[in-house]
């Protein structure tokens, strides 16, 4: 009995760790944030388009709204930014970029010729708070509660679909929920 | 006359020593660049801690490589933040705390000794005393076996 069921039981247990391991769905980039459930980290930098003008997110302490990390070196931040067009139009939240390590030219001329989804874009062209935030590729969007708390992030070019899937939920319980 | 005159094995081998030599000290002029893009750290007492803490951190972006060989543009930023912090007096555990409160344990090559990491930690001696257990048992059976069994299982054993 037991000379049968072993083996069938060691086929099973690598079955299940091959079915998670070469999941190709599975992004082995994509890493699970500390920062879920925690404070927003501050920030204080200035706009890409104008550097006299202060970006930051304390002025943004009770509303809901999304940080977009992105570079004009950033390829697939290209491929996101139709939907983010897309997805600013519909004015539900607002969306503040983070321009990470970028030059503030380059930056300007990207959002001038693809049009500009952001309600602000801050600079961070030394990357000091993306390493606040846990940034560790582009494009990266997170999602911040009224209480300032980060309550999701997505790693990959955003579509219309990861929105509406994703996000639009968490916005409405968002708002629900902490007047 | 295939054989080499022995001189001539002398000479290999100390032309194969070099070349070792060489290719060695490539690598470790490689290894040393990553780490001292910025230039060394006056006291060689945080050098030292430095390149251990840079080490014990891993590049999130390449991810099986540890942010003091990386080059990659983020493995950059987070040794100036090691170095910064390390100029600044944090110790080891403060540095390590910052990295794990943004990037997640992962970004720790040796994670700490904790309920959640016991599986990793663990592993190897559950591994260890499940094939001790069934090279036991393996062991036991064939003892029990009788030695001239040949004429009763057949030619190939």
């Amino acid at each position: 009995m037991w000379k049968f069921l072993l083996p069938f039981a060691a086929f099973v247990a690598l079955a299940i760790l091959f079915a998670f391991g070469l999941n190709p769905k599975r992004d082995i980039h994509e890493l699970p944030s500390p920062l879920i459930g925690k404070p927003a980290p501050e920030f204080a930098l200035t706009d890409v388009l104008d550097s006299s003008r202060a970006v930051g997110n304390a002025a943004l302490k009770d509303q809901v709204y999304v940080l977009n990390v992105w570079a004009t070196w950033c390829v697939p931040c290209r491929e996101e930014h139709e939907a983010l067009l897309a997805i600013s139009r519909q004015h539900v939240v607002p969306i503040i970029g983070l321009n990470w390590k970028d030059q503030r030219e380059r930056a300007k001329q990207w959002l001038d010729q693809l049009g500009n989804p952001y309600e602000a874009a801050a600079f961070d062209g030394d990357g000091r708070t993306a390493i606040e935030w846990g940034v560790y590729g582009a494009p990266e969007t997170y999602l911040v509660d009224r209480q300032g708390r980060v309550i999701y992030k997505f790693i990959s070019p955003m579509t219309l679909e990861v929105w509406n899937r994703e996000f639009l939920p968490r916005i409405a319980a968002a708002r629900r929920g902490g007047a | 006359m295939n054989r080499p005159a022995p001189g001539k094995s002398v000479i290999n081998a100390v032309l194969a020593m070099v070349l070792a030599g060489i290719m060695g000290a490539f690598t470790a002029f490689a290894a040393d660049q990553a780490v001292d893009a910025n230039g060394q750290l006056a006291d060689p007492g945080l050098q030292t801690r430095f390149e251990r803490i840079t080490q014990e951190l891993r590049c999130l972006v390449c991810q099986n490589e540890s942010i003091a060989d990386s080059n990659a543009d983020l493995a950059v930023d987070l040794r100036r933040q090691v170095r910064e912090m390390l100029v600044a007096g944090k110790s080891n555990d403060a540095i390590f705390d910052f990295m794990t409160n943004r990037y997640g344990e992962f970004v720790r090559f040796n994670p700490p000794l904790e309920p959640k990491t016991l599986v990793i930690w663990g592993a190897p001696f559950i591994m260890l005393l499940l094939g001790g257990v069934i090279i036991y048992r393996v062991a036991r059976q064939r003892a029990r076996m009788p030695l001239d069994d040949e004429s009763a299982t057949g030619p190939n054993t």
